[in-house]
């Protein structure tokens, strides 16, 4: 450190090495440090990025402008109506009872825009509701019960386990079995798609908020809670052959047919947890017997082509919430909202680049088929 | 070689030293901010855990941000900072203003941006509870597309252009020792035995004013 090389004569250069030493290495030490945090020196850690590209292998192919999973679905519009029930629980403005718009989304699992419907063993139904004091609560909730898995990593090893493999182009059996093994909770929701009836329609199917959340009343209270869309259409299940033989579309032509004749209902059923009931694991449902609260109704009135409908550019973040409604310590949960956010990135991002005709409807515009 | 005596004189006639107290407070006030954004913002992307409290975070900050730069920027324009020492080359003279306005457009850039982006994403621009700030662009794909990459690469930007900065500003404080660090570390020292501590340690003479 204190050498001058020869030439070097002034003393300000033997004082300045160790200087310019220390300032290297602390800005070497921030840029380190925020390159961490980045997990841009991790690589094997696993970030919503990686998630989201584990879901893009999964789905064969990156399909431009389409939600990376569940891509296939609809837009609807209408309204919740409070029942005034759910206002002990939560102070959210919308339990009152008033009318609280909403523009929705009925999907289907899967990250194919063009998936079967017959084939989809989960759907889905997503709500942005409106206040009228200006706040959001967006929801999304799915037909199986509970999660299938208990963790964030699990998650993920279940979309790596599920991907085509590149020489078959169908998952691996003997990975998924691996998976299976390696996460015992997953036998529970193997079983559900295995027994659980098929539905014929959106319009009968129930949707299920799986994660837990915590609605806080006026006076403060906190109430650890789960709920569920009970449909007021009456249940019907499809057979096999009708599940092998109806139109991919059957879905969303149902829906339109039934919409042309009424509004659809749910019920919105709030479970309330007793303490003890795991609020972190979504695989693990609640006893039946737990406190129901009936606190309104959804009632969808029209739909829409995805591709035009106001549903297009929403990110249905289930942690968009108001108040008097928080997120639990779900795990599960703040992935969502993470991996939501990438996905809806990438696909604003195709759509501002010009990449997005099929899931813009601008190919159909042109009579192009997609 | 200027005196301590002359250089505890407040003198308006004379340019000064050190930056005004609201300066300095301002400074280190946002340069914290700043830091803890910066970091906030590339973890809450990258993370699958920490995104819901870090994103709650980010964003009241970031409009604290905004906030505070607009009386920072009254403050420079309506207080005169000290000038740079007369000896500085003038590549690094340039440097120090051309970074310095950068650092400004960018303070006003990065709050604004993810306000419109927030905005256009759909989302309700929540600052806390249920308090959330109007939106200022339209809900539309390719407005947000294009903020939210803005937004990114800009953060990225405004975090190089923060390492040089602190890079130039121990430079100035452990190599240059001219003053041009104490004169925002702190304010002039009256009735001591210097205007400069940082100076004196270093016994190098003040900046020529």
């Amino acid at each position: 450190m204190s050498e001058i090389e020869p030439g070097a004569t002034s003393s300000t250069h033997r004082r300045a090495w160790p200087a310019l030493l220390s300032i290297t290495l602390i800005v070497a030490a921030v840029a380190l440090a925020f390159a961490w945090v980045a997990g841009w020196l991790t690589p094997g850690r696993l970030t919503p990025q990686r998630f989201t590209n584990a879901i893009e292998a999964g789905n064969g192919q990156i399909y431009r402008g389409f939600r990376r999973a569940h891509a296939k679905g609809v837009c609807v519009a209408g309204y919740f109506e409070g029942s005034g029930k759910g206002v002990a629980l939560s102070s959210a403005a919308l339990f009152a009872p008033v009318r609280t718009p909403f523009v929705g989304r009925l999907s289907i699992g899967g990250g194919s825009p063009y998936g079967l419907d017959g084939k989809a063993r989960v759907r889905s139904m997503a709500l942005q509701l409106n206040s009228a004091d200006g706040q959001q609560w967006r929801m999304a909730m799915n037909s199986f019960p509970f999660f299938a898995v208990s963790s964030v990593q699990a998650f993920y090893e279940q979309t790596v386990a599920n991907a085509p493999d590149p020489t078959t182009g169908t998952p691996d059996p003997a990975k998924q079995a691996a998976f299976a093994t390696a996460h015992p909770e997953f036998a529970r929701f193997a079983d559900w798609a295995k027994t659980a009836p098929w539905s014929t329609s959106w319009a009968n199917t129930t949707f299920n908020g799986v994660n837990a959340f915590r609605f806080i009343n006026g006076s403060g209270e906190i109430h650890n809670v789960r709920w569920s869309m009970l449909p007021q259409t009456a249940f019907e299940a499809m057979t096999p052959e009708q599940r092998a033989t109806v139109d991919s579309d059957f879905l969303s032509e149902d829906l339109q047919r039934r919409l042309v004749q009424a509004p659809l209902r749910w019920t919105m059923l709030v479970i309330v947890a007793q303490p003890g009931d795991p609020t972190s694991d979504p695989s693990q449902a609640w006893p039946d017997y737990r406190q129901h609260v009936d606190v309104g109704t959804v009632v969808i009135e029209s739909s829409t082509p995805q591709d035009t409908g106001a549903c297009r550019d929403i990110n249905y973040d289930p942690l968009v919430l108001p108040t008097g409604v928080t997120g639990s310590d779900d795990p599960i949960l703040a992935a969502r909202s993470a991996v939501y956010a990438v996905s809806f990135n990438r696909r604003e991002h195709d759509i501002a680049t010009g990449k997005a005709a099929a899931a813009t409807g601008d190919a159909k515009a042109q009579g192009r088929r997609p | 070689m200027n005196g301590p005596t002359a250089l505890n004189e407040v003198s308006p006639a004379r340019a000064t030293t050190h930056f005004n107290r609201p300066a300095r407070l301002l400074h280190w006030g946002m340069a914290l901010a700043i830091f803890t954004m910066l970091f906030i913002g590339i973890g809450m992307v990258a993370s699958l855990s920490l995104r819901p409290i870090l994103v709650s975070l980010h964003r009241p900050l970031g409009i604290a941000i905004l906030l505070l730069v607009n009386v920072r920027l009254f403050n420079r324009l309506w207080r005169r900072p000290p000038s740079l020492p007369a000896d500085l080359p003038s590549a690094q003279i340039l440097a120090a203003k051309a970074s310095h306005w950068l650092l400004y457009v960018l303070m006003f850039a990065m709050p604004l941006i993810g306000w419109s982006m927030v905005s256009a994403s759909g989302f309700p621009v929540v600052m806390f509870g249920g308090f959330a700030l109007p939106p200022i662009a339209p809900h539309d794909a390719t407005v947000y597309a294009v903020l939210r990459a803005a937004h990114t690469w800009l953060a990225l930007l405004l975090f190089v252009t923060v390492l040089m900065h602190l890079a130039a500003a121990l430079f100035h404080a452990w190599v240059r020792r001219d003053g041009v660090f104490a004169g925002m570390a702190r304010g002039p020292r009256v009735g001591g035995q210097s205007a400069r501590g940082g100076m004196d340690e270093s016994g190098e003479p003040p900046p020529p004013m």
